[in-house]
């Protein structure tokens, strides 16, 4: 090559490099047809080498080459093979074993203001329908509304008792029954997290209003001397599935604290971290209402003697306790330490 | 091969759609320019995905109930979980598996960056896409089964939903970074796809596809010093854009011409020439030469006006 080009520094190296840079976008090629498990071995470790070796062309393009082709090729594929080197983790398998042996577990942990804060919350509504109903069983309908399913105050005692014990279901819809209670109950989990992002107001309400419900029915249950029994048929997936909405409800303050008050940090960082925390702590939620609705759908309705009913009712909160207090703390304090 | 609507293909265009570019630091410390995507794009990802959706949930619906017989009792309660599960889960799946895309962006050539240029973390694919509850299946869920969950709902109900469904729905097109919520709670970004695409050196004669007249190689024009010296980086760039230019194109050969003839009256530049082409192929090689040694020396000559060392 004569003329000016063999001058050029920017020429001869691209000359010495450009093969490389070749080798690796075949490689974010193959990636990006066929997915990162489809590489050998060895093309699998080529990766990152040939990425940092491209990520210093370009540094060096970019103090050397005034040929904007060049820098914008490089730019381009760096680009492309950082989301490669940087997209997601693969290994499912192990993001999952990750959440349920540690993070899942972490969360909750991490949360627990905001999950006392939601239990208040629930707390405050069943007191007040509780207290309220009790003193005038009109307030029944106000609080239970489209949940009492024929269950009303004009209920005599023995209707009420028989819709604890008997089941309403042919074992052959059970399935369906805890199909349709879990889907339905998972998105209300999902939109009380959501609507933290709306400053936490309606997940509040929504909390309070699920607190409402359950203090209405409890009151007009203790009224017929049916307390004892309600709760037996309430708790055995009521343990589970309360827990779960009240994650819910705490991911959603997690949401509006960091909307409202980001502290030290800028508020799109706040909201960032919290978001994530709380999605954690939802999607450990919505496997819990999957727990749930089996347990309701199917448990409650084949099993009506009430001293079991109370066994499992305490043998899941006993395990859910111990999961939440105890799971990872080892592995918790080890990330912390690396981070 | 230079297609000109790509914002990384060099041309002038790119430099009108600066304003959606981002910069965003590796983790090795080296800085990375990435166009956001635009509110068509997202859009039209997202459909794709909806129909995607919708199928996929068909799809299993038809194939269960064939293989079991539409009475069986269990169909109903796997057909919601699974319709429940690829609503709320769709997106999130393939955002984990596919670093970043789903079918529907993989096909419009966007996807989900960490907005800080870390890993894309598990926790911040679910917290963006959990947030379309709220985004987009609640509004529409309550626009579409208002009547039968609210009988006889007032107007005012029905514009709430509507402008609920609006503000989120159009929230993109209100923000500097096209964020929707899902992004502002998650920390992410979409990007567009950059194309990779490595043109031939302009000064490197032996790769060029020679288009018109050979010439004979070797330099036969000659620049003297003070002649480089009155152009600057701004101007190679542009030169470099007009010869990356399609041959072929009606608009070339006029350009060439036009701007040989100006850079001759700007030389002073005495002897005739025949080939514009290869006089101004020659004056970039020339230019770069002097510019990219000018920078070793510390000298970065932005443009024309800037003041000569």
């Amino acid at each position: 090559m004569t003329g000016a080009g063999a001058a050029i520094r920017s020429v001869e190296f691209r000359r010495e490099r450009e093969a490389s840079w070749r080798e690796l976008e075949e490689l974010v090629r193959l990636v990006d047809a066929k997915g990162l498990r489809r590489l050998t071995a060895e093309q699998l470790a080529r990766l990152p080498h040939l990425y940092r070796a491209t990520l210093s062309s370009l540094s060096v393009a970019r103090s050397i080459s005034l040929d904007r082709a060049l820098v914008l090729y490089l730019e381009s594929l760096v680009g492309r093979a950082y989301f490669v080197v940087y997209g997601t983790r693969q290994h499912v398998g192990r993001q999952l074993a990750d959440f349920f042996t540690w993070r899942w577990p972490a969360s909750v942990r991490a949360a627990r203001w905001h999950i006392l804060f939601a239990i208040a919350i629930t707390v405050a509504g069943v007191a007040m329908a509780y207290s309220l109903t009790r003193n005038n069983s009109d307030y029944y309908y106000t609080f239970a509304g489209d949940m009492a399913q024929g269950r009303t105050p004009a209920s005599s005692t023995t209707e009420l008792h028989d819709g604890l014990y008997h089941s309403e279901s042919t074992s052959e819809m059970l399935g369906t029954f805890a199909a349709d209670l879990f889907s339905h109950n998972a998105r209300i989990g999902i939109l009380a997290f959501a609507l933290g992002f709306v400053a936490g107001l309606p997940t509040l309400l929504l909390l309070f209003y699920n607190g409402l419900t359950l203090g209405a029915f409890a009151a007009l249950y203790a009224s017929r001397g049916l307390g004892w029994d309600l709760w037996g048929w309430l708790l055995p997936h009521g343990v589970t599935e309360l827990t779960a909405v009240i994650l819910c409800g705490a991911g959603g303050f997690l949401l509006a604290h960091g909307l409202v008050f980001p502290g030290a940090k800028p508020r799109l960082d706040a909201l960032r971290d919290r978001g994530r925390h709380a999605a954690m702590l939802v999607v450990g939620a919505v496997i819990m209402l999957f727990v749930a609705g089996l347990i309701e759908g199917i448990f409650r309705q084949l099993v009506t003697d009430i001293h079991v009913r109370y066994a499992v009712a305490a043998s899941t909160a006993v395990l859910w306790l111990a999961y939440f207090g105890l799971c990872g703390r080892a592995r918790e304090r080890l990330e912390r330490g690396n981070a | 091969m230079t297609d000109v609507d790509d914002p990384f293909v060099p041309g002038l265009r790119d430099l009108a759609s600066e304003k959606l570019v981002r910069e965003l630091v590796t983790p090795e410390g080296v800085a990375l320019r990435f166009k956001l995507a635009g509110a068509g794009e997202r859009a039209a990802a997202f459909v794709l995905d909806a129909i995607l959706q919708i199928v996929l949930v068909a799809a299993i619906a038809i194939a269960l109930s064939t293989a079991a017989g539409s009475g069986a009792s269990w169909l109903r309660a796997v057909i919601t979980v699974v319709s429940f599960l690829v609503v709320n889960f769709y997106f999130a799946f393939f955002e984990i598996r596919w670093q970043g895309q789903t079918p529907g962006k993989r096909r419009i050539g966007i996807r989900v960056i960490d907005a800080r240029g870390g890993q894309l973390e598990a926790s911040s694919v679910l917290a963006r896409n959990l947030i379309r509850e709220l985004e987009i299946w609640t509004p529409v869920r309550f626009l579409i089964l208002n009547r039968l969950l609210w009988p006889g709902a007032p107007q005012w109900a029905m514009l709430v939903a509507v402008a609920w469904t609006l503000v989120f729905l159009l929230m993109p097109l209100f923000n500097k970074d096209k964020l929707r919520v899902g992004d502002l709670i998650a920390g992410t970004r979409v990007v567009i796809q950059p194309k990779v695409v490595l043109l031939p050196d302009l000064t490197d004669g032996s790769e060029a596809p020679e288009i018109g007249p050979v010439a004979p190689r070797g330099a036969a024009f000659e620049f003297s010093d003070a002649q480089l010296a009155i152009y600057g980086i701004y101007e190679l760039q542009v030169l470099e854009g007009v010869l990356r230019q399609n041959a072929s194109d009606l608009g070339y050969w006029e350009a060439v011409r036009t701007v040989s003839e100006k850079i001759r009256t700007k030389l002073d530049y005495a002897e005739v020439v025949r080939d514009d082409e290869r006089f101004l192929k020659e004056f970039y090689a020339a230019l770069r030469a002097h510019l990219e040694k000018q920078m070793l020396f510390g000298q970065r000559r932005v443009d024309k006006h800037a003041a000569k060392k």
